[in-house]
């Protein structure tokens, strides 16, 4: 049963996850994304005048469905099959995150930021508000996000894919290394 | 059920997030400061893997399942791949998720991350209202 908790090296993952763009395309004629589905929530759950929500969004339900899939497959990955170690970071990340003022390397994600009590925080508000607003209006401004654009869009060879996609680099690269250790320091 | 299907692939999906630990805060943090090959070896095997899939399917005709011509819709150039890329790479870095690992996140039971999921369809709802005004 190790295969089921242990965490799987890049070289299979990796792969598998291109895998998606063929499966889903001989599946239904499916373009692999998932930054739509915000949209399509947003359609179906916010009465508004906007044009941009106005489109028949249940003929997109099959992504819908597909996000829903990706949340019961975290559950079997995340909770069930939990990873009983932690991430296997390298020795120079640590001392970066540490110089942060992460402490505990236990999960998946810190739990300094992600708990309840830091969203009530400036610096929990600031990177988990703020840093989801940037997530959703980023993606539906730039038309996709790293599935849509750096995955199926890089896979068909769009141009519009590969410049979207080195500045998603670009402002992550900029986020980390200029912002985010000032934001991280935020003694409240 | 005619989207029982894609449920399942989902579920393949959501668990190899998990597995690649792509969904992880400090993964995306190594990755961002260059500290480790693992996430550039996820993101690079993906795309050599869909581009010779795509390749295939096109030199082949290769059909659906069932039976229909496979059509993918390029994708057109707008400012907003610069500015909103941008902006979500700034937010990428924040939250330590694009919006596939979001959904994973809170399934495997973090449920703060639905918060952030929240703010992530705010903010494509602000956008879509504000549309008309950016620069596109």
């Amino acid at each position: 049963m190790n295969i089921l908790t242990q965490p799987w090296p890049w070289y299979v993952t990796g792969p598998l996850i291109g895998l998606m763009v063929p499966l889903l395309l001989l599946t239904g004629n499916k373009a692999f994304g998932v930054s739509s589905n915000l949209r399509h929530i947003c359609a179906a759950c916010i009465p508004t005048k906007a044009e941009f929500f106005k489109y028949d969004w249940k003929s997109e339900s099959w992504n819908l469905m597909f996000v829903f899939g990706v949340a019961i497959g975290g559950l079997l990955a995340g909770y069930f099959w939990q990873n009983p170690n932690p991430v296997q970071l390298t020795d120079a990340a640590i001392s970066s995150m540490n110089e942060m003022g992460v402490k505990d390397y236990s999960g998946l994600v810190p739990q300094e930021i992600f708990s309840f009590k830091a969203l009530l925080t400036v610096k929990g508000f600031l990177l988990l508000i703020v840093g989801g607003f940037f997530v959703g209006f980023g993606t539906r401004y730039a038309g996709g996000c790293t599935s849509g654009h750096a995955i199926m869009g890089m896979s068909n060879l769009q141009l519009p894919s590969l410049i979207a996609t080195c500045c998603f680099f670009g402002g992550g690269v900029i986020m980390t290394w200029f912002v985010l250790p000032y934001i991280m320091k935020l003694p409240f | 059920m005619k989207n029982l299907k894609f449920i399942l692939i989902g579920i393949c999906f959501g668990i190899i997030l998990v597995k690649a630990e792509v969904i992880s805060w400090f993964r995306i943090q190594e990755m961002f400061r260059f500290q480790s090959f693992h996430m550039y070896g996820n993101i690079i095997c993906a795309i050599v893997v869909g581009i010779i899939s795509v390749w295939l399917i096109k030199k082949f005709k290769v059909k659906t399942f069932s039976g229909e011509e496979v059509k993918i819709a390029p994708k057109t150039f707008s400012k907003g791949n610069v500015i909103g890329g941008f902006m979500f790479g700034l937010g990428w870095a924040m939250t330590g998720a694009c919006p596939g690992p979001l959904f994973a996140l809170v399934g495997s039971g973090l449920l703060i991350v639905a918060v952030v999921l929240l703010s992530a369809v705010l903010g494509t709802y602000v956008y879509g209202i504000m549309k008309d005004k950016l620069p596109h």
